[in-house]
């Protein structure tokens, strides 16, 4: 496993898609939490940094696609996923590794918005007076988060052999998950069963953790969805089998 | 028995890829996977390297089966698709170090540098691969195969699409590296069965139609003689079928004649020159032509 993950990390490095996408995740983020008049903090008056984890799920959606989009597509349109499925390696190490290669460029791009934390913290009055609890529960939130698009943006990666279906379905997928059904749960008809809906999307249980409360459901729920994905890649992965 | 298969099926769709097929391989022998394009040939060797699952039958490689022990044959199996898939935005090093990595080599660099040095990648090993020529794209292909030092080899028309220098090159490569491995290699050209294999199969529509050694397929094939003869004037081919040991004398051109026979090479030429003496004539030409794999090929697959 690790050397697929080693290999996976060095190609992110080495086709600058891992540093093109965390600039551009640090440039929009930066800009519409510090710059842009409508969703700025500092004009805002909380102590607090909310506005960017309500933006970072939205940007993922974006580049966790972006990232993921060539993990199996570009082998199997290349051909060396015959001779990677060749060596002796386990199918589930090569999803895992090529999982954690994904999640940790992603982690990566997280590290450096600690930042916005610092600034915040020396911003608000008195100094440090702000709600840690909630925003490493945030964090936690956000990383968990970006491990489900991972699981989902592997899934649509091996689905196919064209990088761009990968990226769209990937994209349709993440947003799905994420907040389709909040809105499905708003139509009338679902009045009644309108929590029972919302549950099954990824927004519902980001909230409740960020609200700095890691309850166990909403962390089982992430581990759940991230599992679903991974066996449903494993399963793709082997339709070569049938 | 270093590869065995019994009554090996892949089926796709309706249609028969392979169709309970048999042979065996012995370790250390080098073997020629003849056939034409869809024959079969691409099939069994993926499921030889347990990419893909046989529909039934069974294959097994140095004992072990490719079903149930698939991880145990993968890393005794050195394999070389078709068509050479690499990674082309990878350096030529840091690939090889990839690959000996997947496999757990322990000692990686030296294993790498051998590599380099065996496969003659001196000069390009700081490159991309993307940046090799085909020829050398093939050699790195060959070394990430060989890495692990496999028992069993497996080539997928290692030499397609190269010029004829570099065939040269690969296939003494081959050989230098088949000295002590067993290797199965699929191929059009039928020189380099000749050059190469100690053995050649022929496929045919998803079946063994010719398995052999090249000598003895070629008599069991073409069992004829044949003689190309060159007179100075031109005589009429049924004097020439009059003689003995002649089955069969064709035209070929001006005074030159074809000859078939089912008698030795000298028994024909040594009759073939005394009826020229007895009808005054001048062989200005007389020489045994070899019949040659391709005409077991075509005669097999047709």
């Amino acid at each position: 496993m690790f050397s697929i993950l080693a290999k996976e990390i060095r190609s992110f490095l080495s086709s600058l898609i891992a540093i093109i996408v965390i600039i551009v995740f640090l440039v929009a983020n930066g800009l519409f939490i510090w710059i842009f008049n409508e969703t700025n903090i500092l004009d805002a008056g909380y102590a607090n940094i909310d506005p960017f984890f309500e933006l970072a799920p939205i940007i993922f959606i974006f580049l966790i696609s972006a990232i993921t989009m060539r993990s199996f597509s570009e082998e199997k349109k290349t051909g060396t996923f015959e001779t990677l499925s060749t060596k002796p390696i386990t199918d589930l190490s090569i999803i895992l590794g090529k999982y954690f290669a994904g999640l940790l460029i992603v982690i990566f791009s997280i590290l450096p918005t600690f930042v916005y934390y610092y600034t915040i913290h020396k911003l608000s009055v008195p100094v440090g007076n702000i709600d840690t609890g909630a925003i490493w529960g945030s964090y936690i939130g956000l990383i968990l988060l970006s491990a489900g698009y991972v699981s989902i943006g592997l899934f649509s990666s091996v689905i196919t052999d064209n990088q761009i279906v990968s990226f769209i379905v990937s994209m349709f997928l993440c947003f799905f998950f994420y907040s389709s059904f909040d809105y499905l749960s708003s139509i009338e008809i679902f009045k009644k069963t309108e929590f029972f809906i919302e549950w099954f999307g990824i927004n519902f249980h980001y909230r409740n953790i960020s609200r700095g409360v890691v309850d166990t459901r909403d962390v089982v729920y992430f581990l759940s969805l991230i599992v679903l994905f991974i066996w449903l890649t494993k399963i793709i992965f082997n339709s070569r089998k049938w | 028995m270093s590869i065995r298969v019994e009554n090996l099926t892949k089926t796709y769709k309706s249609q028969n890829a392979i169709d309970h097929i048999n042979f065996e391989i012995k370790s250390g022998e080098i073997v020629g996977f003849l056939g034409p394009n869809g024959a079969g040939k691409t099939t069994t060797m993926k499921i030889l390297t347990c990419y893909i699952p046989p529909t039934s039958g069974a294959a097994w490689v140095n004992g072990l089966n490719v079903e149930t022990d698939s991880i145990e044959v993968r890393k005794q199996i050195g394999y070389l698709p078709e068509h050479n898939p690499l990674y082309m935005d990878m350096y030529v090093k840091e690939y090889l170090m990839f690959a000996a990595s997947v496999y757990q080599l322990s000692n990686k660099t030296q294993r790498v540098k051998e590599m380099i040095e065996l496969t003659g990648l001196q000069v390009e090993q700081n490159k991309k691969i993307g940046q090799l020529s085909k020829g050398y794209r093939q050699r790195v292909g060959l070394a990430q195969a060989i890495i692990h030092n496999p028992k069993v080899l497996i080539l997928d028309e290692p030499t397609s699409g190269l010029d004829p220098n570099q065939i040269v090159e690969i296939r003494n490569l081959i050989i230098n590296i088949g000295k002590e491995k067993t290797v199965l290699l699929s191929t059009h050209i039928m020189q380099e069965v000749e050059a190469m294999c100690n053995r050649v199969m022929i496929v045919n529509k998803g079946k063994i139609v010719a398995n052999g050694k090249t000598e003895e397929l070629k008599h069991a094939f073409s069992p004829d003689n044949i003689v190309q003869v060159t007179f100075n004037q031109s005589l009429n081919s049924d004097q020439l079928k009059a003689l003995n040991s002649i089955s069969e004398a064709n035209l070929l051109s001006d005074y030159t004649y074809i000859v078939k026979s089912k008698k030795n090479e000298e028994i024909i030429k040594s009759e073939i020159f005394n009826f020229a003496v007895q009808q005054q004539l001048i062989l200005t030409e007389m020489k045994l032509i070899e019949s040659s794999l391709e005409d077991v090929f075509k005669n097999v697959t047709k």
